[in-house]
Formats: C-alpha cells, sequence, structure tokens
C-alpha cells in the first residue's frame, strides 16, 4: 500500500461536539495516527471557512485522503465530498466519523464521550488507505412523474407539475379524486366553501392534458430505483365504459339496490349500487359497486340501468386490469383517515343517537349532504344545544399520543356553522388547552368568544344519557371538569360532536412497504429529514406532501405540495441523475460459477453468463445490497465502498484503543 | 469512571433503517452507554459471518447487528438473509465456546431512536455481565493470564 496522507478535521459543532467531547484531545490523538499527515480542529466544519480548510490542504499539503468527524453522513457527506472534489480529490476518498448524532449526543460522561470519538474516528482514519476512487454512475432520467393520491395535495402537485410541461399520473383509489376537502362545508379560518375552492382545481386536473388520471386505481407495485421507476398500477373494473359514459347518473336512479350505506356522507345517507360519490366528481363517470350489484353478485336482477343508459355504457364483463408505467419521480399524498372514535367507549360513539364524529357533522352541515345542509338530530329537530369534545383520540397516550393541529379550529369552525345556523343554540367547546396557531386562527377564536359560545377547559369525562335531574332526562350528558373554575359540570346537550384526531392510513405502512420508504412511529410517512427535508423520503425520487406526512391544514398541505412537485421537478427536469457507485462486481477469474449469489440478489441484477460459466452483475440493476457478497463462499463479489478488507479495516480502527 | 468492566462492542447497523434509527437517538438527546461502535453498511444483508469472527478476534467482546424490520428492506429482503444466516453463524460461534448472548440481531426502524438505545443499553450490561471475551488477548499470552471461563472454554473448543 502506498504511503497516503491522510487529514483529519474535527468539527466542535459549536458546543454540539465540543461540548462533551474534548476536541482537542482527539485532534492531538488524531495526529499521532498511521498516515494522518495533518489533524485540525474547527468551530463549523461545514461553513465554508471549515470545508476550505479540506481544499487548501489537498492543494497545498498534498493529502490524498479526508476523514470529517463531525455530524451523520446522512447530514453533510455530500458537502465534504463535494469539497473534496472541488479541491482536487476523488470525493469517495474522504470519509464521515459519526461524533455528534453516535457520540456527543448519546453520551452523558465527557471522558467517555471523547474515548467513543477517539474509536468512531480510529475506524475511520484505519480504512481510509484502503478506499479507492470512485466515479458516480449516472443514469438516464424519466421525464414523467407519478402522483398517489388525489386530494387536495396530490391535486395541487400534479397541477404544478403540469404546468410545467411534465407529464403526471395521478392515481386515485376512489372512483373521484378529491379526498377528504371535497367532504367539507367550510374551511377554517375563512369561511371558504370548500366546494367553491376544490372544484375547481379538482376540474382544472381532469381537463389538463399533461395528467392522465387514474382514478378507482391502485398501484400494486414499484420496482427501480430514482428517475426510473416501474410501476404497476391496478385500474379496478368500474363495470362502466368511461370512455362512453357522460356523467349524466341515469343508472344510479335506475338501480333498484338503493341502501347502499354512502361512503362520502360517512354512511348517514345511502346510495344505489350504481353510483357517481358526488355530484361533483371528477372524473364524472358511474360506477357499479361490485359488492352490491346484483347482477354482480350473481343475483337476479333486470337490469334497468342497461336499459336506462343511453350509450350502452355499462359492461358487466369489465375486468381489472393492470398496466405498467415508468416515471421518474414519484409524489405521494394519500392523505389521513379520521380517527375511529369507537374505542374511546365513554363517549357512547356508535351507542348512543346524536354522538357523531366530525366528519359526520362536516356532512350533516353540509348544503350537498345528507341533510340538505341542515343541522338537525337523528329524529330531524335542531339540536338546542351541542357540545364539542375536542382531543378525541389525539393527545392521549391510550391511543395516539400527537397533537392532530386541525380539530381546535375545525371545532370552533362547527361552533360557528351551529351559531349561523341556529343562533339561539347553545354551543360547548371542551378543550384541554386551544391550538389556534396559525394565520387568521387566533382570531377567528377571539370572534367565537364573542358570538357567545361557551368554553369549557377540560376533557370531557363521560357521555352518557342517564339523566339526574328533570333537565337532563331525554338529553346526552357530558360529565366535563371545567379546570378553571375546579368544578365538575353535568351539560344537558342534544348533540355531541367529537372532534376526533387524524390518523395515518390503515394501510399506511404496507402502502410506504410497496414503495420503499418507513412510517414514524406515529404510523405516518418518514420523512427523510424532520426539517430540512419534510418532503423527501429516504428513497430518492419519491417525495411525500399532505397529511400522509402528518396532520395539517389545507395551507400547509397545499405548501408541501408545492415544495413536492418542486423536489420531483428539480429531479425529472435534469436528463440524467448521479447515482450512488457502491454497487458489487464479479471477478470473472475467480467466480466457480456456483450460483449462490444469483438466486440471492433481490433485484435481478446478477446473471450467469453461460459461455464463460461465471457469474456476471448488470451494473443498472444493482442497487448496492451487498448481499450477494457477503453470500459466496469464496468471497468473490466485492462491493465498491463496502470492500471486505475495507470493513475488516473499520474494525481493527474501531477495536485499536 | 468506576472499575467496572467496559465490553467493547461493534454495531452493524444499515444505512437506511438502523443508522438513521441511531441518528435520531443523537437528534432526540438519548443517554446511552458508549461501548458500541457503529459500523456502517449499506444493508445487514452485506455482515458476512467473517465480519463478526474478525470483530472478536480483534477483542471485541459482543456484536450487534441490526437491520430494517421485516418487511421494510431498502432492498427487498437483504434483512431476511441476515435473518437466515444469524442462527447458523451464532451456532457457530457457540461451537467455538462463545455464549450465545454474545451476538445479538435486532430490528430497528429509522423512527425507532428509543430503541436503539434501549438495545445498546441492554446489550452493554449483557455484555458487561458475561465479562470479557478477550479473543485478542488471547492469541498472543502468556497462558498465566488466560484465566477467565469463556477463554477456557475457547480452549476447549480447538482441537489439540
Amino acid at each position: 500500500m502506498a504511503e497516503e496522507k491522510i487529514g483529519v478535521y474535527i468539527c466542535h459543532c459549536g458546543t454540539n461536539i465540543a461540548g462533551k467531547v474534548d476536541v482537542e484531545e482527539v485532534t492531538r490523538w488524531a495526529a499521532e495516527q498511521p498516515n494522518v499527515a495533518v489533524a485540525r480542529e474547527y468551530k463549523y466544519m461545514c461553513s465554508d471557512p471549515g470545508q476550505d480548510l479540506i481544499k487548501q490542504d489537498i492543494q497545498e499539503h498534498g493529502i490524498t485522503r479526508a476523514v470529517v468527524a463531525a455530524c451523520s453522513p446522512t447530514m453533510h457527506e455530500p458537502t465534504f465530498r463535494k469539497a473534496a472534489g472541488d479541491g482536487g480529490l476523488n470525493p469517495y476518498l474522504l470519509q464521515m466519523a459519526n461524533i455528534r448524532e453516535h457520540c456527543s449526543w448519546v453520551t452523558i460522561d465527557g471522558d467517555a464521550a471523547t474515548e467513543k470519538a477517539k474509536r468512531i474516528l480510529g475506524a475511520q482514519i484505519h480504512r481510509l488507505p484502503l478506499n479507492l476512487p470512485l466515479e458516480p454512475i449516472e443514469v438516464p432520467v424519466n421525464p414523467n412523474v407519478m402522483v398517489v393520491g388525489g386530494g387536495i395535495a396530490g391535486i395541487e402537485a400534479a397541477l404544478k407539475l403540469a404546468a410545467t410541461g411534465k407529464k403526471v399520473y395521478l392515481v386515485e383509489r376512489d372512483p373521484s379524486i378529491g379526498g377528504h376537502m371535497a367532504m367539507f362545508d367550510k374551511t377554517f379560518p375563512t369561511l371558504d366553501c370548500a366546494a367553491c375552492i376544490l372544484t375547481p382545481k379538482m376540474s382544472a386536473a381532469g381537463k389538463e392534458p399533461n395528467i392522465e388520471m387514474l382514478a378507482y386505481s391502485e398501484v400494486t407495485q414499484v420496482d427501480g430505483y430514482v428517475g426510473n421507476f416501474k410501476v404497476k398500477v391496478t385500474k379496478k373494473a368500474r363495470y362502466v365504459d368511461i370512455d362512453k359514459c357522460t356523467g349524466c347518473a341515469l343508472c344510479t336512479e335506475a338501480c333498484v339496490v338503493r341502501k347502499v350505506p354512502n361512503e362520502f356522507d360517512q354512511g348517514l345517507s345511502k346510495r344505489a349500487a350504481a353510483y357517481i360519490p358526488f355530484p361533483q366528481a371528477v372524473p364524472l363517470k358511474a360506477t357499479l359497486d361490485p359488492t352490491r350489484c346484483l347482477t354482480l353478485t350473481g343475483k337476479k336482477c333486470k337490469q334497468p340501468c342497461v336499459a336506462a343508459c343511453g350509450p350502452a355504457a355499462i359492461d358487466f364483463d369489465q375486468k381489472d386490469e393492470e398496466i405498467e408505467l415508468e416515471v421518474g419521480a414519484i409524489i405521494m399524498a394519500t392523505g389521513f383517515q379520521l380517527w375511529d372514535p369507537t374505542p374511546e367507549t365513554r363517549y357512547s360513539y356508535g351507542k348512543l343517537d346524536n354522538v357523531i364524529s366530525s366528519l359526520e357533522f362536516e356532512r350533516i352541515s353540509n348544503a350537498s349532504g345528507p341533510t340538505g345542509g341542515h343541522i338537525v338530530c337523528k329524529n330531524g329537530e335542531p339540536p338546542k344545544s351541542v357540545a364539542i369534545l375536542h382531543c378525541v383520540g389525539s393527545r392521549d397516550e391510550n391511543y395516539q399520543e400527537f397533537c392532530s393541529r386541525v380539530c381546535c379550529m375545525y371545532s370552533l369552525k362547527f361552533a360557528h356553522l351551529i351559531k349561523e345556523h341556529l343562533p339561539e343554540t347553545e354551543v360547548y367547546e371542551c378543550y384541554i388547552d386551544m391550538r389556534t396557531y396559525g394565520k387568521g386562527y387566533e382570531e377567528f377564536y377571539k370572534r367565537l368568544m364573542d358570538e357567545g359560545v361557551h368554553f369549557i377547559r377540560g376533557r370531557a369525562a363521560e357521555v352518557s344519557d342517564v339523566g339526574l335531574t328533570p333537565n337532563e332526562e331525554g338529553h346526552l350528558v357530558v360529565k366535563v371538569e371545567d379546570t378553571l373554575l375546579g368544578v365538575t359540570r353535568r351539560l344537558p346537550v342534544d348533540m355531541v360532536v367529537l372532534s376526533s384526531g387524524l390518523a395515518p392510513r390503515a394501510d399506511a405502512k404496507s402502502t410506504a412497504q410497496i414503495f420503499g420508504f418507513g412510517c414514524s412511529a406515529n404510523g405516518f410517512y418518514l420523512e427523510r429529514h424532520p426539517k430540512l427535508e419534510p418532503v423527501s423520503t429516504v428513497t430518492d425520487g419519491i417525495f411525500i406532501a399532505g397529511c400522509c406526512q402528518y396532520p395539517k391544514d389545507i395551507p400547509d398541505t397545499v405548501a408541501q405540495a408545492g415544495a413536492a412537485a418542486a423536489g420531483a421537478l428539480a429531479l425529472v427536469d435534469n436528463a440524467t441523475v448521479k447515482v450512488e457507485p457502491t454497487i458489487s462486481y464479479i471477478d470473472p477469474e475467480k467466480c466457480s460459477g456456483c450460483h449462490i449469489c444469483v438466486g440471492l440478489c433481490p433485484h435481478a441484477a446478477i446473471q450467469y453468463n453461460e459461455e464463460k460459466g461465471v457469474a456476471e452483475v448488470i451494473e443498472a440493476a444493482c442497487k448496492g445490497c451487498g448481499v450477494c457478497v457477503a453470500a459466496c463462499g469464496s468471497g468473490v463479489p466485492q462491493q465498491r465502498g463496502y470492500l471486505d478488507e475495507q470493513i475488516f479495516a473499520e474494525i481493527e480502527g474501531a477495536l485499536a484503543l | 469512571m468506576s472499575d467496572q468492566f467496559e465490553p467493547r462492542l461493534i454495531g452493524f447497523l444499515c444505512r437506511w433503517c438502523s443508522y438513521n434509527g441511531a441518528d435520531l437517538a443523537g437528534t432526540s438527546r438519548m443517554k446511552y452507554p458508549p461501548n458500541l461502535v457503529p459500523i456502517k453498511t449499506n444493508c445487514s444483508g452485506r455482515v458476512d459471518p467473517t465480519h463478526i469472527f474478525k470483530a472478536f478476534a480483534e477483542g471485541a467482546d459482543g456484536v450487534l447487528i441490526a437491520g430494517c424490520h421485516p418487511g421494510d428492506c431498502h432492498y427487498i429482503n437483504g434483512n431476511y438473509r441476515t435473518a437466515g444466516r444469524f442462527p447458523l453463524m451464532k451456532k457457530m460461534l457457540e461451537q467455538l465456546g462463545l455464549e450465545p448472548g454474545r451476538v445479538r440481531l435486532e430490528w430497528v426502524s429509522a423512527a425507532e431512536g428509543d430503541k436503539f438505545a434501549r438495545v445498546v443499553t441492554e446489550f452493554t450490561e449483557e455484555i458487561r455481565a458475561l465479562g470479557p471475551l478477550g479473543w485478542r488477548t488471547q492469541t498472543d499470552v502468556d497462558p498465566a493470564q488466560a484465566g477467565s471461563a469463556a477463554s477456557d472454554r475457547v480452549e476447549e473448543a480447538v482441537p489439540a
């Protein structure tokens, strides 16, 4: 091995590292290590002057290898590798030693942290002479983008991308795009009508020539990598030829199965088995419900829908269709589901009439909802008093620990809508803390106080129908401690609205697995960095937007959708993208052709060459997991950047001290 | 520091899940013992049994392998290969006289900083209880000093 000159650069990171690790001592120690030509410390190594230290040493002191002991490589490895490249060194001859996340931040004792920092750094110093120059692999980028989920986040991202001229596939599981926002009546705090601001966007997405809408479709498989994803999408059979269907809804009127709970109205109304989910649906096409349609379930039916359909669009023989699409980037905007309040039995949801969820209230107050926008109890009478209970399934260690961020505001909106429709009705808001953090939100809260809404600071303990006084007889009774007054109150009311939190979709985890990224502990999609990369995932080329990442309001969702669209555009607007060269190679001189690696490769990137009798790596398909390297009995496949001898050297260095 | 035995541990962490989980433990300022030095690999499936043997040969008292949860592997199924190899390797180490507790396989996701901190804490305590392995000190030894229980078993296991 030729004599190498290693430069060691140790970052204080302000006091993040230096507050615990004795940086001077580590620097002194590093300078004495084999092959180390220079060891420096600096307050912020990632700053321009810090990076310049590395460049200068390469140019002036002939440094041939470098190690930066600082934060996680996930954070700044690209920064420092670029600096090394700018200085004239192959970027892969620079390693990082993570002495912040893995050392100073997690260790109590300063001396122990200093020792550990030396071990972590020592591993890299020991490995560096074995590092080899590598060149990133440049691969072409498919300019198309897929957006998964057609709520406001997906629609916004798709429209933004389409406006740049990119082809967008918008995949939506339901028969229509629109998502939760389409169900809302008004939006806080401005009280814009949700339909008035959403439907123009839905319609624009439907008409946009650059958007290919795949409604009533689901992604089943994702292969490939950044810039080159291959996505399998199943277009579920609607049993209606959408090229012929005009959306006239005559089939839905003719259908004899009329008692199907309408999902869009939270089951508060009924629809037919032939249905259009809501009047503003995009695409405005009918769907036959395969679980309820008599013909499709093998029962007898005179098929009045067929007779009613002028263009003869109904096709009972339609089958699910699987298509494969190629895209360069993917935006996940799969949204949330309302936390189901049933497990919170003390609130009697599902047991007592007129205890309703927030989405049910949205539909009841909506002019196109099951009651035509009249806020009424189950008996059709308007409630004389309503209690709105906050934090149901939110901020609760038994269910979801986090704050869902939108419930306080939508609860205030409900109170306003009740007061607007029914000025005489008493409204009680039972809250833990009022969280009105957004633009115009606190002002809205103040306004509601002036509208005569009663605010009771306390989480409701119970909802029952047991009246203890004549006053309470025949009413729902909410028991709540008013923590400001220090008294327990019993509120006899006609309606209870449960302000349920936002939950990750039930299949969020399995969906994330299909796309190859992870979920946070609370079940929402995991972003690459919580602050600096909130719309990226660990998988390059896959972005996230909206409530699938974490509960958020519509303005934040729209902003995030724009950010995700920009992230995707910054990728697919390039002809090529560089990918890590840490892939495997097989020396044909050494390979015995035993086939073990061929079957193990998860990406089918190893082929057996019959003629030569050896296994060969298909470089474009290899993603660099290294499974073949570990599996080969003779150690023939090797992984660039993670050669066995490099890993051995790291182990030696880590244990040398 | 007290004079209690401080085990030397190596942790092979896959870069997609467990390395990021360890980062999250740091970002969240969770505290755990300083005994484990992480080594990053792209996938836990890259960890070759020889890496484990090497670590013990270089003086490690325990080795942790941490990867993505089943189903979460960035490389589809690399972690299943790890899971498949691990028992064989463990058995082999047992045949060499190692206590089975000196190697540990854990699934730590990028969101499980708390789990990473807990695993390292537990593992450190478990190895502390087992005592030093000292394979490295064994080889260039003076037999008089090679008295620990583990090392006796190593000698038994090596054919004469």
